[in-house]
């Protein structure tokens, strides 16, 4: 399949300029990316944001209002039969039908995907193993639980070894193990498969995704590598720090370290921490939190200058890691702002 | 069209396999035997004119106008509203080959259900052992008038399932067609203006597509390819719509 496409360079989808409007209001607004092959791309956004739409107009279901969609330099627009055949779709709740058993049901899918017959009791068995799905086999989907429901839907996607897999959540609604199961498996087609999944569990999406993009109100926000949007949206490492003594000496300490070292003002006390620490320290030790613009490490020099001047106790020091929870709601808090500030001009 | 025989096999097996399909053919043979009862004993109490195949045809419109809502009301509709129309239509399948796919296997029950009729003229023959009672040209016509026109009548439901996500209104929706179709051209035939001079050529089109002297000539044996071309371009045409129909709800998303 591969072999087909114009050259080996082109990248797995190249998106430009796309724009898809519903009865005249835009959900997709000038969308343009690209995937390299082999990628595994997260899709991020609020609801409603053109994620779902994105990767239907990709898979050639829906046709796009304007700009133009190529999978492995084929334009989904003018040869939807051709993309069908290269990509891998599970949608969002991956529909199934309730009264087939799951491997008729993957029999009948690998036909439809032109898997020669000989094959397909083979590839079968294989993506059943894969999806640790062989238990269950012969049971009637409509009895199915949630997590096997969505694993026959990745065995689905998976099922004709198409070059790129796309996937609408496909985490939805599992239990952490499960997740594990599918956060290995989407892993293991890591450099074989071009894949392109969305969630809302954004923990889940650093850890599988080489690239993330991060799309508002139908339009990319951010795109990058999870430690560079980081970078670029944040912008500082935090370091938390219990201590006790006087406070207002501690500027001078921290200057001596580094300059760009600041005290943050307390913030409203996350819900969280709130619960565990209800009574206040006896020994007054406070949680402070510190920030800096630097990116290399300053915890050690930052130990040794609180753990050696006596006027300080220290009790911990933690960096913490700004996390792409963080970064999602920076971008698109920002992104908000810019639509605000558009909107009254509009009108 | 490869996928064409994959779909259809898909289908038939799923009706093969779902109670309901043989709950609909029970209620339909009941319904059918009730009727051929009925027919027998009028013949018993006083001599008819017309062959018991005859009269039993006519009696065509009532699985119809009930089996054939319930048969193809599910196809289209439920798909979309479950989903797995998105599935299907993003592995490398047509939408023509959805359509033809179901409206096959939907024929195909119409047809097995039918043709399951054939038993009551079986057991005539096999006990009253008078074969006056089975006219064989009526027999064969009827049948064959109800292939010809099953055609027509399951596109035009497949079409009514196009157009909606609820089975219930694609079920009246075939319902409401089929009924313009069999008895609503009769009224209209009857209309007081179509006897103007300048409606004569809309009176003889209306004419032609009277399903019910349609049926009369299968009976009598006259197979005419006018008609014959009627329930197959009405086909043809339903089915075409059918395809926008599923098309035009992805554009709309």
């Amino acid at each position: 399949m591969i072999a087909r496409a114009p050259d080996a360079t082109t990248p797995a989808i190249e998106v430009s300029h796309l724009v898809k409007a519903y009865g005249g209001v835009p959900a997709v607004n000038d969308i343009s990316f690209t995937v390299e092959r082999g990628e595994i791309l997260g899709f991020l956004g609020p609801n409603g944001a053109g994620k779902s739409t994105t990767m239907r107009i990709l898979t050639g279901y829906l046709p796009a209002t304007g700009g133009t969609v190529r999978v492995f330099g084929v334009p989904v627009a003018s040869r939807p039969e051709e993309v069908k055949r290269i990509i891998g779709y599970m949608p969002e709740n991956n529909p199934l039908p309730e009264d087939m058993r799951v491997s008729e049901y993957l029999y009948y899918r690998g036909r439809l995907k032109e898997i020669p017959r000989g094959k397909l009791g083979a590839r079968l068995d294989e993506v059943l193993e894969l999806c640790d799905l062989t238990r269950v086999r012969h049971r009637i989907m409509g009895q199915l639980s949630k997590g096997n429901r969505q694993r026959v839907g990745i065995a689905e996607a998976i099922l004709a070894e198409p070059p790129v897999i796309i996937m609408d959540e496909p985490t939805i609604g599992l239990d952490p193990h499960q997740i594990l199961i599918v956060r290995d498996l989407i892993s293991s087609l890591r450099g074989r498969m071009t894949v392109i999944i969305s969630s809302h569990i954004l923990p889940e999406i650093e850890m599988t995704c080489d690239r993330v993009l991060i799309i508002n109100r139908g339009q990319v926000v951010a795109q990058g590598t999870p430690a560079a949007l980081r970078r670029e949206f944040i912008g500082q490492s935090r370091y938390d720090i219990e201590l006790s003594g006087d406070l207002s000496l501690l500027p001078g300490v921290l200057q001596g370290v580094d300059p760009s070292l600041r005290i943050e003002p307390p913030a409203e006390p996350a819900p969280s921490r709130a619960m565990t620490d209800n009574a206040p320290d006896p020994a007054t030790f406070q949680q402070i939190q510190l920030t800096t613009d630097r990116e290399d490490d300053l915890g050690e020099p930052l130990l040794q200058a609180l753990a050696g001047d006596r006027r300080f106790r220290l009790r911990s020091l933690t960096r913490s890691h700004p996390s792409l929870e963080d970064v999602f709601l920076v971008a698109t808090q920002r992104s908000w702002d810019v639509v605000d500030a558009k909107a009254p001009q509009k009108r | 069209m490869r996928h064409f025989l994959t779909i259809l096999n898909q289908e038939i097996r799923m009706l093969l396999v779902n109670p309901s399909t043989y709950i609909a053919a029970v209620l339909f043979l009941a319904v059918m035997g009730f009727i051929f009862t009925g027919i027998l004993e009028s013949y018993n109490a006083s001599p008819q004119e017309m062959s018991p195949a005859t009269v039993f045809f006519q009696y065509f419109w009532l699985p119809v106008f009930f089996m054939v809502p319930l048969l193809t009301m599910k196809c289209l509709a439920e798909e979309r509203r479950l989903g797995t129309l998105e599935t299907l239509l993003t592995t490398p399948v047509t939408t023509t080959e959805v359509v033809l796919g179901k409206f096959g296997a939907a024929y195909f029950l119409y047809l097995l259900l039918w043709g399951s009729t054939g038993g009551f003229f079986y057991i005539l023959n096999r006990f009253a052992g008078d074969v006056r009672f089975i006219d064989q040209g009526p027999l064969i016509g009827g049948y064959v008038f109800v292939a010809v026109s099953g055609m027509l009548f399951i596109a035009v439901g497949v079409f009514a399932s196009s157009l909606s996500r609820n089975q219930a209104v694609a079920g009246i929706g075939a319902f409401a067609f089929l009924f313009a179709l069999i008895s609503g051209l009769g009224f209209v035939e009857g209309m007081a203006v179509l006897d103007l001079e300048i409606m004569q050529p809309v009176k003889a089109a209306v004419g032609y597509a009277q399903v019910f002297q349609h049926l009369d000539d299968f009976t009598r044996g006259v197979v005419d390819t006018r008609q014959l071309l009627f329930y197959v371009s009405g086909t043809v045409l339903a089915l075409i719509f059918s395809i926008l129909g599923v098309e035009a709800k992805l554009l709309q998303g």
